[in-house]
C-alpha cells in the first residue's frame, strides 16, 4: 500500500516541528526518515499511525483520505525505539495480542491464533522463546519480537521509530542487515526513523533527509550522498572540506587553478564555496596538476578500510582525507611529513552572496 | 552497578544495629504492649470485652467506612493517576497539590470543613434540615470524612509508577488494533496492579484507623457515629484500660493481617514480580 502525506504542518506550543512537509512512498518500498533530532521525523511517523493529529495537510493510505481515522483502524504496524513489549506477558502473548483484541467477528480461534504466532517467531527466528518474559530476552531479541507483534495483524503498512536507536553497536549492524533482507521477502511497505546516516544509507531504498521540520532531500542513498541538495544534507551525510573559491570564465577555481568542475555557473568574479569529501582528494609528495594544497600531516587513523588523514593546510586549515590502504602503502606517509593534496573532484558549490 | 563496599564491618553493624534498635522502641515495643495490656485479665475477659455492644456497632461502622471508602478512592486513585501521568494539561500541578491536600492538613480541620459545610450553621445545613436529611452527627459524615482523608492514597501510590511506565505499552496497545478499555484492562491494569494493591492497603489501613477527622464530624453517639478508634478513646477515658486495649488489638491485628496479606501475594507472584520489576524504567 502506498502513503501518502501533503503539505503537512504540526505545531507544538511555539515549536513548528513540521513545516509542509510532503512525501509519497511507493508500494513495497522501503523509506528512511533520517534528520537530527528535532527535525520532525518522529512526529512525521507519528502523525502516519494516527498517534499525532497535524494541524493541517493530507495522509493518504493508497489514495484514500485516512487523516480523521483512529490509530486502531489505520492498520499499521508500529514498532517503538524501547521496544514498548507488555512486561508483564510472555513472548507469546505478546505477539498473539493483536490477534486476540480484535472484535469477536473477525477474531482468530485460539488454535489458529496459535499457529500464526508460532509462524512468526520462526520469521522472526526466535521459536524457542515464547514461554518468556520480555526482561529475559536481549535487546537485539526484543526488538525482533516487537517487530512479529506488529506484523502479526498483517499490517499494510510498518512504521518503525529509531528501531535500533538503543541497541550496541555489533547488534545494531546485524540486525539493520536482517531487516533489509525481512524487507526484500515480505516487500511490506514501510518507513523507519533514524538520526544515524550510515543506517539509512545502507537499509533504505531511498531517503527523506529532514531538517527543522522541512524536508531538505528525497532521493535514493547514492543521490543523496553523491548529489547533496543543500549544504545541510552534505554536511549531515557525512564529513566535508570547505574552501573558498571564485568563478572565472563560467568556472568555479579553487585558488588560481580552475576546480576541475562540470558544475560551474555563468555567474563570472563570483565566490563560492566548494565542498569536497574526504576521499575525493589526491595526495603526492609532488604537486601534481592543479589545485594543490600544501600542507602537514597532523594525524593518521589506519585501523578501517581506509586510512584517514588529518592535515592542516599551508594557510592554517584543517583538512580531513582519505585514501585506500593501498595507496597508503605505495606513499609511506608519516606523521609530521609535508604533501600536496589535490581534490579530484566537487560534490558541492554554493554561490556566496 | 556493584561498587566495592568501601565501609568497615563495624560501620555496618552500627547501622544495621541502629536501625533495629529504634524498629524496637517505636514499633515492635508498643504493639508488644497492646497485646499484653489486652490479654492483662485474660482470653475470657478479651473476647467478653470486644463482645460489647457498642463496640460491635463500632467495628461495623467502621468496616462499613472502609468498604464504601476503600472502592470509591480506588476508581478515584486510578483516575486521578491516569489523568497526571499519561497526559499534559493545563493545571496539572494544581491538581497534584489539591491531591495532596488531605495529607498536608491536620486531620481535625479535615474534619471542621465538613462541619462548616453541612452543619446546622454551615452552608447547605438548612437545606439539608428542611429535607430531613442528618449529615453531620451521623455515619454520613464519617463516610464522607474518611474519603477525604484517605484519597490520596491510591493516587499517591500509582502516580510514580505510572509516570515511569510511560505510554509506549499502551500506544503499542492501539496500533495493534486494541480498543482504549481492552488497553486499560490487559495493559495498564495487569501493569500498575502491585502499586494498587499498596495503595488499598495504605488507604484501608488509614480509612479503618482515622481519628481526628472522624472525631470533629461524628458527635461520638455510641453505639451510633463511633468508629473503632473513636471507641477505643472513649473506653480508655473511662479507665477501661483493657477494654480499650482489646479493641486497640483488634486495629493493630487488621493492620497486621493486611502485611501478611501483602506477603504472601508477593510470595505467590514472585517470579512475575521480578520479571516485571527488572525491565522497570527504561
Amino acid at each position: 500500500m502506498s502513503i501518502e502525506v501533503k503539505n503537512i504542518v504540526k505545531t507544538f506550543d511555539n515549536f513548528k516541528a513540521l513545516d509542509d512537509v510532503s512525501v509519497k512512498v511507493q508500494t513495497g518500498e522501503l523509506i528512511a526518515l533520517l534528520g537530527p533530532s528535532g527535525s520532525g521525523k518522529t512526529t512525521l511517523l507519528r502523525i502516519i499511525a494516527g498517534s499525532e493529529t497535524a494541524d493541517s495537510g493530507d495522509i493518504l493510505f493508497h489514495g484514500e483520505e485516512t487523516g480523521d481515522k483512529k490509530t486502531k483502524d489505520r492498520n499499521v504496524g508500529f514498532v517503538f525505539q524501547h521496544y514498548a513489549l507488555f512486561r508483564h506477558m510472555t513472548v507469546f502473548d505478546n505477539i498473539a495480542f493483536g490477534l486476540r483484541v480484535a472484535p469477536k467477528r473477525i477474531r482468530l480461534s485460539e488454535d489458529k491464533i496459535k499457529t500464526r504466532v508460532n509462524e512468526l517467531l520462526h520469521l522472526v527466528q526466535l521459536n524457542w522463546v515464547g514461554t518468556r518474559f520480555p526482561s529475559q530476552l536481549s535487546g537485539g531479541q526484543r526488538q525482533r519480537i516487537a517487530l512479529a507483534r506488529a506484523l502479526a495483524i498483517e499490517p499494510k503498512v510498518l512504521l518503525l521509530d529509531e528501531p535500533f536507536g538503543s541497541l550496541d553497536a555489533q547488534v545494531r549492524k546485524e540486525l539493520r542487515q536482517w531487516l533489509r533482507r525481512f524487507h526484500d521477502d515480505l516487500h511490506i511497505t514501510s518507513l523507519f526513523v533514524t538520526h544515524d546516516q550510515e543506517e539509512a544509507l545502507e537499509v533504505a531504498d531511498r531517503v527523506v533527509v529532514l531538517n527543522k521540520g522541512k524536508v531538505e532531500q528525497i532521493g535514493t542513498p547514492e543521490e543523496v550522498y553523491h548529489k547533496p541538495a543543500s549544504v545541510f544534507v552534505l554536511n549531515f551525510l557525512g564529513n566535508v572540506n570547505l574552501f573558498h573559491g571564485r568563478v572565472i570564465d563560467g568556472k568555479p577555481y579553487l585558488g588560481n587553478t580552475p576546480a576541475g568542475l562540470s558544475q560551474g555557473a555563468n555567474l563570472n568574479n563570483k565566490f563560492v564555496n566548494l565542498y569536497v569529501r574526504p576521499h575525493q582528494f589526491d595526495v603526492d609528495r609532488q604537486p601534481q596538476g592543479y589545485n594543490c594544497i600544501k600542507a602537514v600531516i597532523k594525524y593518521l587513523n589506519l585501523a578501517g578500510s581506509s586510512v584517514k588523514i588529518d592535515l592542516i593546510s599551508e594557510t592554517g586549515n584543517p583538512l580531513q582525507v582519505e585514501i585506500t590502504q593501498q595507496e597508503f602503502g605505495r606513499l609511506a606517509l608519516v606523521k609530521g611529513e609535508e604533501v600536496f593534496v589535490s581534490p579530484k573532484d566537487i560534490t558541492f558549490c554554493e554561490y556566496e552572496i | 552497578m556493584v561498587f566495592a563496599r568501601k565501609e568497615s564491618p563495624n560501620v555496618r553493624r552500627l547501622l544495621i544495629g541502629g536501625a533495629l534498635l529504634y524498629l524496637t522502641l517505636f514499633i515492635f515495643l508498643p504493639l508488644f504492649i497492646v497485646f499484653t495490656c489486652a490479654l492483662q485479665k485474660g482470653i475470657v475477659f478479651y473476647f467478653s470485652s470486644l463482645k460489647d455492644v457498642d463496640t460491635i456497632a463500632a467495628i461495623q461502622l467502621t468496616l462499613i467506612t472502609a468498604l464504601i471508602a476503600v472502592p470509591l478512592n480506588l476508581i478515584f486513585g486510578v483516575a486521578a493517576s491516569w489523568a497526571i501521568a499519561k497526559f499534559d494539561f493545563r493545571g496539572k500541578n494544581f491538581l497534584l497539590t489539591l491531591i495532596d491536600l488531605p495529607l498536608s492538613v491536620s486531620p481535625v480541620i479535615s474534619g471542621l470543613i465538613f462541619v462548616l459545610l453541612f452543619g446546622l450553621q454551615g452552608v447547605f445545613g438548612p437545606w439539608l434540615r428542611d429535607h430531613g436529611w442528618r449529615i453531620i452527627f451521623a455515619p454520613a459524615a464519617i463516610i464522607i470524612a474518611t474519603i477525604f482523608v484517605t484519597f490520596p492514597m491510591v493516587a499517591r501510590e500509582l502516580i510514580p509508577v505510572m509516570k515511569a511506565q510511560g505510554n509506549d505499552e499502551e500506544e503499542a496497545a492501539i496500533t495493534l488494533g486494541a480498543s482504549g478499555w481492552k488497553t486499560f484492562w490487559y495493559v495498564t491494569l495487569p501493569n500498575i496492579k502491585w502499586g494498587l494493591l499498596y495503595g488499598v492497603i495504605l488507604c484501608n489501613a488509614r480509612a479503618m484507623g482515622e481519628f481526628g477527622a472522624v472525631s470533629v464530624v461524628s458527635g461520638h453517639v455510641r453505639g451510633l457515629t463511633n468508629t473503632l478508634p473513636l471507641q477505643i478513646e472513649i473506653l480508655y477515658n473511662e479507665y477501661n484500660f483493657t477494654a480499650a486495649f482489646a479493641a486497640a488489638s483488634l486495629l493493630a491485628f487488621l493492620a497486621l493481617l493486611t502485611l501478611v496479606i501483602k506477603c504472601l501475594v508477593e510470595f505467590r507472584f514472585r517470579d512475575e514480580l521480578k520479571a516485571v520489576g527488572k525491565q522497570g524504567i527504561h
